[in-house]
């Protein structure tokens, strides 16, 4: 069985994001970027489901810009097999990444395809609910536990109230939440291994999918300052604030 | 303008979510229809009906809605949709889950957290855990939209009286079934819905010395939350999170103890009326968004501010 993972390049999570003086987006020029935190807990989770012997091969799957060659490195560096780059400079919406990913999904016959549960820049959280709804394979998104059973999965699911689990039937699409796993650190040797495992460049036009949507940012804001506080001295001085300044409690 | 929402229930009762939404449709105008999908739900569907703005109820009883199964409600949503401009879902992990499919298999795109309603197709979102707003601007025939809770007040629950029609079930998948539930016991209110929320960070040090912040929830009446570094500590479960990655909480009052205020948590909470930070290090930045801030060891300060409640 084949997984697909999917990888996407962001701002690094540690840097504070900054609205372009035009307000057309953020600023993502001479920034560090890595790959989103929710997709190293996919490519970790892929691995540990090849090394306990229910799949074959770890193939990463990045849309986006060439640099996103480096995602792809991280993930193979990681101990993937290798990668496919859909190459596109433009920022596309959940909805044509999950058409191109359907893409790869019908050229590739994975068993399971594992992304992340959100990108921390759009903060979507679609993509995996919209590639399971366009290829028909299972869903489990939110994922804490994934445990197989002959060809079907029992995961673990985070929601509002705690767990639940649910039987899904592979091929099965899994968006992972943060308590799946803790990713591994790719060791140096392994770093200088990836630089030699394939990886493949598609160009976007290549694909035939048709990636334009009905959904386009007028602009790009920054969000509304809370004003600043007073320090005080006390816990009694809190507590009498709370009541009858803010009349809170 | 004709709105569809997807009513969320538990127990028999709706979630108090649905009330954010049927808010978010009232900015956007027209006529509002809940739909109830479950399995003996009617007491949900007539609550539904007594919701102020709510102009029509649908109803569908089957047992392939009694779990909150993502194939089975996209389906059955999907066999409606094109009636309506808009369809929207509350910004729930149960909304999140169903929403974007019922978008793709529209073949539109989904609007996840809209925080506010410029017009019928242009919507305010956050981006990047908050830290910028987009303005986004819809062209497609059906708006599938995911409302963010926290920024929408909710409606009144009565004063409608929508007449209840029943719709008829979807063929349920044979691909997922719901296996069983671990639902975390709390005394407390939940988190998304209190009224007052305390939350612990890295600062407490261990999982056992929440028993002071729990001391401070029963008496305020508090929901209790947690930052992700107290999280990934092991100090409390998850579904304690409050930020990005966690939920999102607007409460009247919400006190940081002990969290120093990383992006992803302050993502999570500054939209509560009133902030309390007590945190020994002054150069934290959650004493940027507080508007109340103890510099205290919170070893000190919880079990005097425990005491000075009970005056």
């Amino acid at each position: 069985m084949k997984i697909l993972v999917g990888v996407k390049r962001v701002l690094d999570y540690n840097v504070k994001a900054r609205v372009k003086a035009d307000k057309s987006g953020i600023e993502l020029a001479n920034v560090k970027m890595s790959m989103n935190p929710f997709d190293e807990i996919a490519v970790e989770e892929a691995l540990r489901i090849k090394e306990a012997g229910n799949a074959e091969e770890v193939i990463v799957v990045s849309i986006g810009p060439s640099q996103s060659q480096e995602t792809i490195r991280t993930g193979l560096a990681m101990g993937a097999d290798r990668g496919i780059l859909i190459e596109t400079d433009d920022l596309l919406e959940p909805l044509a990444i999950a058409k191109l990913f359907k893409h790869v999904v019908e050229k590739e016959s994975p068993g399971l395809v594992v992304l992340g549960k959100q990108a921390i820049d759009g903060d979507n959280n679609q993509t995996a609910q919209m590639l399971s709804a366009l290829t028909g394979m299972a869903q489990a998104t939110f994922a804490s536990k994934v445990e197989f059973d002959g060809d079907h999965l029992n995961v673990t699911r985070e929601v509002d109230a705690g767990l639940e689990t649910i039987r899904v039937k592979s091929p099965a699409i899994v968006s992972t939440d943060l308590r799946l796993n803790e990713p591994r650190y790719a060791k140096l040797p392994n770093i200088m291994k990836a630089k030699k495992k394939p990886l493949e460049i598609i160009p976007v036009a290549d694909t035939g999918v048709d990636v334009s949507v009905g959904l386009s940012v007028v602009e790009v804001n920054e969000p509304p300052e809370r004003e600043a506080g007073v320090i005080v001295s006390s816990v009694a001085e809190l507590v009498e604030k709370l009541r009858n300044e803010a009349k809170v409690i | 303008m004709s709105i569809l929402i997807l009513a969320e229930h538990e127990g028999g009762a709706l979630r108090p979510a649905t009330l954010n939404v049927v808010a978010a449709a009232k900015a956007i105008g027209g006529d509002i229809t809940v739909l109830v999908a479950g399995h003996n739900a009617g007491d949900v569907a007539t609550a539904a009906g007594q919701i102020d703005g709510v102009s029509k109820v649908l109803h569908c009883d089957d047992a392939a809605y009694e779990h909150e199964l993502a194939e089975n409600l996209s389906a059955l949503v999907l066999s409606i949709a094109e009636s309506y401009t808009h369809v929207m879902f509350a910004a729930t992990a149960a909304g999140k889950n169903v929403m974007p499919r019922v978008a793709a298999l529209l073949d539109v795109s989904a609007i996840s957290d809209i925080t506010d309603v410029v017009s019928d197709d242009t919507f305010i979102r956050p981006i990047y855990a908050g830290n910028a707003m987009a303005t986004v601007k819809s062209t497609d025939k059906v708006k599938v939209i995911g409302v963010r809770t926290t920024s929408f007040e909710a409606g009144a629950e009565s004063g409608g009286s929508a007449a209840i029609e029943s719709l008829a079930a979807v063929a349920a998948s044979d691909l997922v079934s719901f296996v069983g539930q671990e639902l975390s016991k709390s005394d407390r209110p939940e988190l998304t819905s209190a009224d007052i929320v305390i939350s612990g960070g890295r600062g407490m040090q261990s999982g056992d010395n929440f028993v002071m912040i729990d001391e401070i929830a029963a008496k305020l009446n508090a929901a209790v939350g947690a930052s992700r570094a107290a999280v990934d500590a092991g100090f409390v479960p998850n579904e304690y999170q409050v930020g990005q990655t966690g939920k999102v909480v607007a409460p009247n009052l919400y006190i940081a103890v002990g969290i120093s205020g990383a992006i992803q948590h302050l993502a999570g909470m500054k939209d509560s009326k009133v902030i309390v930070a007590i945190n020994k290090d002054e150069e934290a930045p959650i004493f940027q968004v507080a508007d109340y801030g103890l510099v205290a060891d919170l070893f000190d300060a919880l079990p005097e501010l425990s005491k000075a409640l009970d005056g």
